[in-house]
């Protein structure tokens, strides 16, 4: 190694200052940590010819993508995915705002036991809860059913769209409802013109949580809803299964863009700093 | 009372922990601004939302105008509040934060619009109707939330501590401001604070209250030139307080006068000569503790650290 080589790495310490070096090393690792196998599907989608002792693809093209977009299930499984978001997202706040706005505001007996309930729904292994879950559906005649399906996935944004919404809520200053009463308005036209557009922020990061956790969710919907209910997620298990890795990263991708998709267009609708609000980054 | 505005009669509020207020009586007339003060704690924003609504009373009642109004809820009563802060609604406008009680009460467009306008101008901020909140610094939005109160015309506005969060000179200058659009409009206020100095330049009348009751009620004058009990001697203005054969002596400080030498109602001897403008505080160690006095540039410079004062007091207090 030469002397000009050693001091290579010296010198950008001494220009970035020790401890700021030592956080921009620190940095980068956990980039690609987080985004190395994100940014290794793009290779991999668009190989046709990969084979183990190569380290990257032999020959590029879209091969699979024409796969896996011939698949009979694939726009039926969108749309279902879809359908399940969105139906679950507004089912979820329709029951959860005023759950929240209640927890928020309202002291009474058992009130952090109940925000505790929500987080235990999460604490539990999934497909255990799953099981006995089916069991009741047998019973009650829920399996394959939309509604079936609908349930399991609003039991796993529950509690997103209980703590946010209720943080958001907590966060909205007593003085600004209080004017708004002075104002002349009841307690109803308070919430829906102050303290829910104040909250909105928070609300909005919530139900987008719960939409992409939605379109994410595969073990519930695979339990309960096939052959009757596919998602995309539902697909995917099947082509993974099936098929060479190449695949499921083509189908990663289609699922990876509604959920890009959605995220910008919540920065232009609610704005950058407010959705930093939501997220309390601000 | 013939002309009286508000009326509240024996009223009590108390809170799970004990606090609040007993058996308050007050009686405030058209066109006065009355304010209630003390230190925090002391159950003066408990009577100021009471007024409002935002408390539920356990007995007693409050009246305008006669009328018994604690079934109202807070939308319902002819009053307005102002708070200390976040008064004004963040994702509206200037404009649409005025316009929302109007709307509420049916006023036709065009009327709005001018009221609004009229309202700014008013309080000297005219042009800001496309403007948030957060744009705007604390004195503006304190003005905004008072313009948005008044336009709704209340029969009492009730005011807690609106400029409390604002800094010294602004405070002054919204003081002043307050006390001109209250008697151009002859509205009846009831305002909070627990500066002394603030309730004595705006008010027609002052309570001071101490824990959960009125200690004293009556014209700023009165209250200073006649304090009734030591903790109102202590809290209005500044006192000498003197330990005199079980007795408390009390002695505003311009009440007394100093001469060189010995032979006074009181003698001591100089601790400290202090310029402070346009004026000099000088005080002295007595036997009875130490005395504050304030005498001219002139008369300090015959005053020296340990020189012997004559101390004569030209009104005086006891408790």
């Amino acid at each position: 190694m030469s002397m000009r080589q050693a001091m290579k790495p010296a010198h950008i310490a001494r220009s970035l200052g020790k401890k700021r070096a030592g956080g921009v090393l620190i940095l980068l690792v956990f980039m690609l940590f987080f985004y190395g196998p994100l940014l290794y599907m793009l290779p991999l989608a668009f190989a046709n010819k990969y084979e183990y002792p190569a380290i990257a693809p032999t020959q590029y093209g879209f091969q699979w993508w024409k796969y896996v977009l011939d698949q009979p299930n694939v726009v039926e499984a969108i749309v279902n995915s879809f359908l399940f978001a969105f139906a679950s997202t507004i089912l979820a706040l329709i029951i959860c705002i005023p759950a929240a706005y209640v927890l928020a505001r309202f002291k009474f007996k058992g009130r952090k036991f109940i925000m505790l309930l929500f987080l235990i729904g999460n604490a539990f292994p999934k497909i255990g809860m799953y099981t006995s879950i089916g069991i009741i559906y047998y019973r009650i005649g829920l399996m394959g059913t939309f509604l079936g399906v609908l349930l399991i996935h609003m039991l796993g944004t529950m509690m997103q769209m209980i703590w946010l919404p209720a943080g958001a809520f907590r966060s909205v200053p007593r003085h600004q409802e209080e004017a708004a009463r002075d104002a002349g308005a009841g307690p109803i036209r308070t919430f829906f013109h102050v303290t829910l557009p104040i909250a909105w922020p928070g609300i909005a990061v919530a139900a987008m949580y719960a939409f992409i956790g939605s379109l994410g969710e595969s073990v519930g919907t695979l339990m309960v809803g096939l052959p009757k209910y596919r998602t995309m997620m539902t697909e995917m298990y099947g082509v993974i299964l099936d098929f060479p890795a190449t695949a499921g990263a083509v189908f990663a991708l289609i699922i990876v863009i509604p959920n890009i998709v959605l995220l910008m267009l919540m920065r232009n609708y609610i704005g950058g700093g407010a959705l930093a609000k939501g997220f309390k980054m601000s | 009372m013939a002309n009286a505005k508000l009326e509240i009669i024996d009223m009590t509020k108390l809170y799970n922990n004990g606090d609040g207020v007993k058996n308050i009586n007050i009686t405030v007339e058209k066109g006065e601004l009355l304010t209630l003060l003390g230190p925090s704690g002391c159950g003066k924003t408990t009577i100021l939302r009471a007024i409002g609504g935002f408390n539920d009373i356990q007995g007693g009642d409050i009246r305008i105008d006669g009328n018994s109004i604690i079934a109202l809820p807070p939308e319902k009563r002819p009053t307005a509040m102002v708070f200390q802060s976040y008064n004004l609604w963040p994702h509206m406008t200037v404009y649409d934060n005025m316009e929302f009680g109007l709307k509420l009460r049916k006023v036709p467009k065009a009327e709005r619009k001018a009221r609004i306008s009229e309202m700014l101008e008013m309080v000297k901020m005219p042009g800001v109707e496309k403007k948030y909140p957060g744009q705007m610094s604390g004195g503006q939005q304190q003005r905004i939330a008072i313009a948005r109160s008044l336009l709704l015309r209340p029969e009492v506005l009730l005011l807690d501590e609106p400029f409390s969060a604002l800094d010294a000179k602004i405070r002054q200058q919204m003081r002043e401001e307050l006390r001109k659009i209250q008697t151009d409009l002859n509205i009846t206020v009831v305002f909070v604070t627990h500066d002394q100095e603030e309730a004595m330049a705006l008010s027609d009348r002052v309570i001071v209250m101490n824990k959960g009751s009125i200690e004293q009620c009556g014209s700023p004058a009165e209250i200073y030139d006649r304090p009734v009990s030591r903790y109102v001697a202590d809290f209005i203005g500044e006192m000498n307080f003197l330990q005199i054969k079980g007795k408390t002596l009390a002695v505003r400080p311009e009440y007394v006068k100093v001469a060189p030498g010995k032979g006074g109602d009181l003698d001591g001897y100089v601790r400290t000569v202090m310029m402070l403008g346009h004026y000099v505080e000088m005080t002295m160690d007595t036997d009875y503790g130490i005395v504050k006095t304030f005498i001219s540039e002139d008369e300090s410079r015959a005053y020296h650290k340990g020189d012997p004062v004559a101390m004569t007091f030209s009104k005086q207090f006891e408790y």
